[in-house]
């Protein structure tokens, strides 16, 4: 691991006037970000501990959630008002990692966890993520895990979020500070494309942190879940997720907000299931002709075009589940 | 029996008599490679085990080998050192982590608690006693972690069941493969508790 300082900052200006330093990074949960230090994918000079900062609470009112960016995920999970009103997001915080971990990662750290790419983790071999223009060998490599949606000709890599796959059907916005101010920005808009800079994984500016996340609340909040198939039972990535929000008239689908992990190479929306499903009937045909449009656009290996069709299956899964 | 050396003592000699407390027994986990910048040792006053310690670390120092190798604590084990195993899971204020991913230098007066510290005196702690009464091991190496994440386990309440038991046990790998008695004795352990 390269030698770094940690910086302690008291407060938030002091913290972001600290990461606009060259080769510096926040440190909150450290459980990504110390895994890729010791295996010297990232080498930071200096880290600006957030820990000092007051900012891990969680907010739940009639209309909507407020979660601080230090609020850990074993909290956001077990807190009663998330698990009455934005289930998909209990549950898919309950899918994550391990007890251990949920207890030290933060909300806002984990939107920032990097790909489990084999081929990025190892320094051994070339990674445009890692180091832009070296070359992907997962596109004719090992590439089961690896995504089939939004994939370019330099890099295939998958996020692999499980709660931003949850934020995606609740419309959840985060609120960013940086050296010009604050901004908002959706979570649909956080995550880049690879395309051909895919070093270049988020929105935010050198130095910007989340500092906070709001989801609304709504009936279709309310009635949601999450789906996770991993190749094993617990403690694993996933191989394919879904989430579903279902906005319910009686029988009927007012309204569907239904996303994928474990597929994109960012937190991915699948329109063409929502379109497929809105002012229907929740019967069992229209959830399987709408799960069955799911991914739009796949661009498949021999290795993961099975990913399309175990798609289809967990995201007709989810909706049963959610429309019962 | 009393003047009889420790496995451990005989290795700490072997290894040129280094002292446990305050120093590294052993330099492989410090900045190991010589061209790297050095930073200066830090120090960090934590409570271990109900006792105050101050140790003076690299700032890069996990509060795994802080344990092990500055503190004298060998109970913690290493395993995979990446967080994917659990063997290192130790409670830092009350809830359990990680170890070997966790900074030293970021612990500055925090409570930590590790199997050193978990049995009352000579009376063991009931998940120490039901891995022992329900063989809930064979090569020993992840218990510690297993019972430190079985004690956190049932405290927060998510032993109601085998299948509960086993998902919250999910952070804790045995490779041996000790589950169905590791299970035995937290479902035991439990409803003493």
């Amino acid at each position: 691991m390269q030698a770094f300082t940690l910086t302690q900052p008291s407060n938030i200006q002091s913290a972001v006037a600290a990461a606009s330093e060259p080769q510096t990074k926040y440190i909150a949960g450290g459980t990504d970000l110390l895994q890729l230090a010791k295996d010297d994918i990232e080498t930071p000079r200096q880290l600006v501990d957030l820990e000092p900062l007051p900012m891990s609470g969680i907010h739940a009112g009639p209309n909507g959630l407020r979660l601080e960016a230090l609020a850990r995920m074993s909290d956001v999970a077990a807190h009663p008002a998330v698990v009455h009103g934005w289930p998909v997001l209990s549950q898919a915080l309950l899918a994550s990692a391990s007890p251990q971990i949920r207890n030290m990662a933060t909300v806002g750290g984990n939107l920032l966890q990097r790909t489990r790419c084999g081929y990025f983790r190892d320094t051994g071999f070339a990674c445009n993520k890692r180091v832009p223009g070296s070359g992907c060998p997962a596109i004719n490599g090992e590439n089961r895990m690896h995504a089939i949606l939004g994939v370019s000709d330099h890099c295939i890599a998958t996020n692999p979020g499980d709660m931003a796959v949850a934020m995606m059907v609740l419309d959840a916005e985060l609120e960013l500070i940086g050296r010009n101010g604050t901004r908002k920005v959706a979570i649909g808009d956080f995550h880049r494309l690879p395309a051909d800079t895919p070093h270049i994984e988020t929105i935010l500016r050198p130095g910007e942190l989340i500092t906070g996340i709001a989801i609304p609340a709504s009936a279709a909040a309310r009635r949601s879940g999450y789906l996770k198939v991993r190749d094993r039972a617990s403690f694993e990535f996933a191989v394919v997720s879904a989430a579903v929000a279902l906005d319910m008239d009686g029988g009927t689908i007012r309204s569907a907000r239904v996303a994928a992990g474990g597929v994109g190479t960012k937190p991915w929306r699948l329109p063409e299931v929502e379109a497929a499903l809105t002012g229907k009937p929740a019967r069992a045909a229209t959830l399987q002709e709408a799960a069955g449009r799911a991914g739009e656009g796949a661009k498949t290996t021999a290795m993961n075009a099975f990913k399309l069709v175990l798609l289809r299956r967990a995201v007709l899964r989810a909706l049963q589940t959610v429309a019962a | 029996m009393d003047e009889l050396i420790t496995r451990r003592e005989v290795m700490v000699v072997a290894a040129g008599g280094m002292a446990l407390s305050q120093a590294p027994a052993h330099g492989a986990d410090r900045a190991s490679d010589a061209s790297e910048k050095q930073t200066s040792d830090v120090p960090v006053s934590l409570r271990v085990n109900g006792r105050a310690l101050t140790l003076h670390v690299d700032q890069r120092t996990s509060l795994l080998d802080a344990l092990r190798e500055y503190a004298g604590l060998t109970g913690t084990k290493k395993g995979c050192d990446r967080g994917a195993c659990g063997a290192c899971t130790v409670h830092l204020d009350g809830r359990r982590v990680i170890s070997c991913l966790t900074l030293a230098s970021r612990c500055q007066g925090k409570d930590i608690t590790t199997i050193e510290g978990l049995a009352n005196g000579d009376q063991l702690h009931p998940v120490q006693a039901a891995f022992i009464e329900h063989d809930g091991l064979q090569c020993g190496y992840c218990t510690p972690g297993q019972i430190m994440s079985a004690a956190a386990l049932i405290k927060e309440g998510h032993a109601g069941s085998d299948p509960e038991i086993r998902e919250w046990m999910s952070g804790n790998i045995c490779r041996c493969g000790a589950y169905p008695n590791i299970i035995a004795a937290i479902r035991h352990a439990s409803r003493g508790a």
